[in-house]
């Protein structure tokens, strides 16, 4: 069975973003940037599965510019078969990105597509439910286990109170939660063989998608601070203080 | 011109994010629509026609829909969706899994996690982690977002809606619901508890000993850090940041959390933080309105003692 990763080079999940003085939007240019850490454990549970020998091949695709070649590296040294940059130097919105990642599902036929729940930094978490309903397929989001069968894939999802499980026909995608996996350390060696893999190129434009943007992020703050807590003495002044505010019934 | 609105009900009661969402809805001052959906759904129907500001309350029943899913559910929205021009939903669980489905089938794009809306056409968003606030216009002909719920005040009740039943659409048969393991907590809901005490990894052992008597005097939520949810502390509904569940109470309490990104993300739009903490550095103190430097072990048996006095 064949299984495709999406994966997105996304800003570094400890860097803090800083505005960019004259444009006024968030300045993601020069910033240290690395595989989005849910599309990790997405590529670590395909390996396990590959492992478990239920998979035959996985495939991780990335969509943007040359640097996207990084995060594929990344998913060589994890563990992926294949890596496939979709080259494209234009400012992608989630839409477009479902529809590109459409067009690959379609000529690579997977029977089961992980994204990560979301990505870090824009935090938009969309493109995996955009993806299965463009494509007519079930989706499970916030997965935290899953269990591969012939023609399904059990998926127990993280809800408000506890979990649930579905089962969904496959083809069907995956978003991945923070607990369905821990992603294993990366050898050297693996980093080194991950070095010398021929990464596949696809020109975005190829594929026939509308990349226009659909909205436009006009301006970026960062929100007001508060300015720093009063210290108290102990714990009577604190009940004091929470009676005074009306917040103790 | 008018609004869907995508109910949530937990048994036989609507959500209190339902309640935010349409009070959210009333920005656009458009007639509103509630769609409601399950297999027996008479107490909440009654429920949902009182919301203040619902036109109409639309009422799918299926038998099918007992256990709401994303592919049901968006067959069924899609099946009424070209008499709205907008359509909302609460940034939930199943909000965030159906509404951008939602909009990949009507080829527009969502806006998701909105905390207010400008209309007729501009948000703002919490991104990188709630670090950054963006305001986004959207030039879509149908617009479909999902809101925060917490950053809106629910909507009263005094309304008195019509009923229209709508025609379910066959279920899609592609996706089944097996089974679901729930919590049972007295305690409230962690996403609208109007007060929530959370407690970090250095509680190890005691986490429930010493936040449950607490917790329950202030008719308080238990949240926990990711750290502590790792450690086994705590069970993983309860962490409470920008992987677990965001919240936005009246009061906040952080007890023995040093306050990483992650975790303030989730938690910064409180209206009264108070921390507690043995390290007079730790950054939660500058995300903090009140602050008692004390151990943990001596000072939550103390509070707990203070606010039986009352």
């Amino acid at each position: 069975m064949k299984v495709l990763v999406a994966v997105k080079h996304t800003i570094d999940h400890n860097v803090k973003p800083n505005i960019h003085p004259e444009t006024g939007q968030v300045d993601i240019a020069q910033v240290k940037k690395a595989i989005n850490p849910f599309d990790e454990i997405s590529l670590e549970e395909a390996v396990r599965l590959k492992e478990r020998g239920q998979v035959s091949e996985i495939i991780a695709v990335a969509i943007g510019g040359a640097e996207a070649k990084d995060s594929l590296r990344h998913a060589y040294a994890l563990g992926a078969d294949r890596a496939l940059l979709v080259e494209t130097d234009a400012q992608l919105q989630p839409l477009a990105v479902a529809k590109l990642l459409k067009a690959v599902v379609t000529r690579e036929q997977p029977q089961l597509i992980f994204l990560g729940k979301q990505a870090v930094g824009e935090d938009y978490g969309q493109t995996g439910q955009m993806l299965a309903a463009l494509l007519g397929i079930g989706i499970g989001t916030f997965a935290s286990g899953i269990q591969l069968k012939d023609d399904h894939v059990e998926v127990t999802r993280e809800v408000d109170k506890g979990t649930q499980t579905l089962s969904l026909q496959l083809p069907a995608v995956v978003t991945a939660d923070l607990r369905l996996n821990e992603p294993r350390f990366i050898k050297l060696p693996n980093l080194m063989m991950a070095k010398k893999k021929t990464i596949e190129t696809l020109a975005a434009h190829e594929l026939g998608v509308d990349l226009t943007p659909r909205f436009k992020v006009i301006s970026a703050s960062e929100p007001q601070q508060k300015p720093g807590a009063i210290q108290l003495a102990n714990v009577q002044e604190l009940v004091a203080k929470l009676r005074q505010a009306e917040v103790l019934q | 011109m008018s609004v869907l609105v995508l109910a949530e009900k937990d048994g036989n009661h609507l959500k209190p994010s339902t309640y935010q969402a349409v009070s959210a809805a009333a920005a656009w001052q458009l007639p509103i629509d509630l769609l409601v959906y399950g297999d027996n759904l008479d107490a909440v129907v009654a429920e949902a026609q009182q919301l203040a500001g619902v036109r109409s309350v639309l009422r799918a029943q299926a038998g099918h829909l007992q256990h709401p899913l994303v592919e049901d559910v968006l067959e069924l929205v899609l099946s009424i969706a070209n008499q709205y021009s907008h359509i909302l939903g609460a940034h939930s669980v199943f909000g965030k899994s159906v509404v951008p489905a939602i909009a990949a089938r009507l080829d527009s794009a969502p806006i998701t996690d909105v905390i207010e809306i400008q209309t007729p056409s501009t948000y703002v968003r919490p991104s990188y982690a709630g670090n950054i606030l963006s305001k986004v216009e959207s030039q879509e002909p149908v617009q479909i977002i999902t809101v925060r719920a917490t950053a809106f005040r629910a909507s009263n009740l005094g309304g008195n809606a019509e009923i229209i039943m709508v025609d379910v659409p066959s279920a899609r048969g592609i996706s089944a619901w097996i089974g679901e393991q729930l919590t049972h907590s007295e305690r409230p809901e962690l996403n609208s508890a109007r007060v929530v005490i959370a407690g970090g990894r250095s509680l190890g052992n005691e986490f429930n000993a010493l936040l449950d008597p607490i917790a329950e005097q202030l008719d308080a939520a238990i949240g926990a850090t990711r750290a502590c949810v790792d450690a086994g502390f705590a069970a993983n509904e309860l962490q409470v940041g920008q992987t677990g569940t965001i919240i936005a109470p009246e009061l906040y309490i952080a007890v023995g959390i040093s306050g990483a990104m992650q975790h303030l993300a989730g938690i910064k739009d409180s209206k009264i933080i108070v921390a507690i903490n043995h390290d007079p550095d730790a950054p939660i103190f500058k995300h903090a309105d009140y602050g008692l430097v004390a151990d943990l072990f001596t000072v939550l048996p103390e509070l707990n003692t203070a606010l039986q006095q009352d």
